[in-house]
């Protein structure tokens, strides 16, 4: 009960700084418009590659990664967020002040969540707007969405690792680099069969890849690697949790 | 003309020595384009199978995109420092010496296109060692580096030009997502008679970004492309002459006020 009251709070506070500074509302909701934009519009002559054999068409395909790219994002801008509150000294005043602190994290995480989703739904209104073909069932759209959930998670969970550890703002590029780093190193532009050399074996044991095929997989209405892809997805949002908590631990521990 | 050129020479040494100092200045601008090329040329390599694609190597099509790219970080650079030198005083202490305001401004963008130079070093490099082969021979390498010298010479007065009007290294900053708009909205990964959306072909044939990058790529790819290099050093050199016109006229204003 007290680490929900606690995370009520933490999460309100959170988004209330969130809406009502367009400066950190803004690019959460725009960059993901623009990367879906660049990708679907300006290479969508990618269909016609030979072996390219996604049946909704390349909007569709690049659709799956930006939601997937914006939920990891959500996760790691409320990372900074939780740097920010350190480096101000807000953070150093809710450790001493909440009974629960893992509720601290909790609320976090579903700050991340609620902020993801607004841009979820711009995203989607988007792309249906622009004529994206959805092959997918409720279910299965109910399963793409869950995996992004679980991302926006995973993605969390790690940001708020590092902003405890390391309590600056500075620490904003570790935060982000290596979750940039697993995006793009998945099949981001084309299936993974077609791509070759460095790329393919990098991309065949990222855990990411499983989730951006399976998604793409929901949204055509023809789930592929379902259970490896939630598997891989849980997998990284459990690891990040112990690393997130052992973070608050070192983040207490500091005083 | 001597003491002019003292004054330029001590600060654009100051600029260097700064940006040295500052291993994250050095380093984003040499890591983050050439991830972006290793990531880019990795997954769209599938892209060189579409009729009409220029050649067989994407890595060679997109090893353009580096130089631009790192002339947007230049901007960032010489933005950021100038900024800085606003608000710790450094500007305000210099307007109280006999240093001329056009030294300040030769400085720090000397110091701005002596690492632009360095980083279009580093990007050949790799290509070379990625075995690239210049169609325009070693004088098109020449060419090259001409190039990415005078586009860093007009990102970098954009940079300074910002940093001179709004005096905050923080709205130099916010410029950084707006030029990422220009890079990616433009030909940067495929050529623009292959994008099939027309009004993202459209938007691509207005950028001027596109006509940097095909620039470079002509000399690549391509061999001596005419067409490719009056519009790409027109264009560069247009940037360049309106920007440091625009940043001449901040420095006037900026060093009235102070």
């Amino acid at each position: 009960m007290r680490t929900l009251a606690v995370a009520r709070a933490v999460a309100w506070r959170t988004l209330h700084n969130v809406f009502t500074n367009p400066s950190l509302l803004v690019p959460s909701i725009v960059f993901p418009l623009f990367f879906f934009t660049a990708f679907a519009g300006g290479l969508s002559r990618v269909q016609d590659v030979p072996g390219f054999n996604y049946a909704e068409g390349y909007t569709a395909f690049q659709f799956v990664f930006v939601l997937l790219q914006s939920a990891a994002f959500g996760g790691v801008f409320t990372g900074f967020g939780i740097a920010r509150d350190f480096e101000s000294g807000f953070a150093r005043r809710l450790l001493l002040a909440a009974p629960s602190r893992t509720g601290i994290l909790l609320g976090y995480a579903i700050a991340a969540l609620a902020r993801w989703l607004v841009t979820a739904v711009v995203l989607t209104t988007v792309a249906l707007v622009v004529g994206m073909n959805v092959g997918g069932s409720g279910v299965d759209l109910f399963g793409l969405y869950t995996l992004a959930v679980i991302v926006n998670a995973a993605a969390l969970l790690w940001a708020a690792g590092v902003a405890m550890r390391l309590r600056t703002m500075q620490a904003g590029p570790i935060m982000q680099m290596p979750v940039f780093l697993v995006l793009f190193f998945a099949p981001v532009y084309v299936p993974l069969a077609l791509l070759t050399g460095w790329i393919h074996a990098i991309a065949t044991v990222n855990p990411l890849t499983r989730v951006l095929e399976a998604g793409r997989g929901f949204l055509a209405g023809s789930p592929t690697e379902v259970g490896a892809a939630f598997g891989a997805a849980l997998a990284l949002a459990a690891a990040f949790s112990f690393w997130a908590v052992r973070g608050l631990r070192k983040a207490e521990a500091a005083g | 003309m001597n003491v002019l050129a003292d004054q330029i020479f001590l600060l654009a040494r100051r600029s260097v020595v700064r940006t040295i100092r500052q291993p994250a200045n050095v380093v984003a601008p040499l890591v983050f384009p050439l991830m972006l090329l290793a990531v880019n040329s990795g997954g769209l390599k599938a892209e060189t199978h579409l009729p009409g694609f220029p050649t067989s190597s994407f890595f060679a099509f997109a090893l353009a995109v580096p130089f631009i790219q790192g002339a947007l970080f230049a901007t960032m650079n010489a933005g950021t420092d100038l900024a800085r030198d606003i608000q710790t005083g450094f500007l305000s202490r210099l307007s109280l010496t006999p240093m001329r305001g056009i030294a300040l401004l030769g400085g720090q963008l000397g110091g701005v296109v002596t690492l632009g130079v360095v980083q279009a070093a580093v990007y050949l490099i790799v290509g070379f060692a990625v075995g690239v082969r210049f169609a325009s021979g070693p004088l098109g390498v020449l060419v090259l580096f001409a190039f990415a010298l005078l586009v860093t010479l007009g990102f970098g007065a954009l940079g300074a030009f910002a940093a001179l009007r709004t005096g905050s290294g923080e709205a130099v900053q916010s410029l950084f997502p707006a030029f990422f708009v220009f890079l990616f909205l433009s030909s940067m990964n495929i050529p623009r008679n292959l994008i099939e959306t027309t009004w993202f072909r459209d938007v691509a044939t207005l950028n001027p970004v596109s006509y940097l990058i095909e620039c470079v790529r002509s000399l690549i790819i391509t061999g001596w492309d005419t067409e490719a290099l009056v519009l790409g050093f027109g264009i560069a050199a247009a940037i360049a002459v309106i920007a440091l016109a625009l940043s001449s006229w901040a420095l006037r204003v900026r060093m009235a006020r102070t």
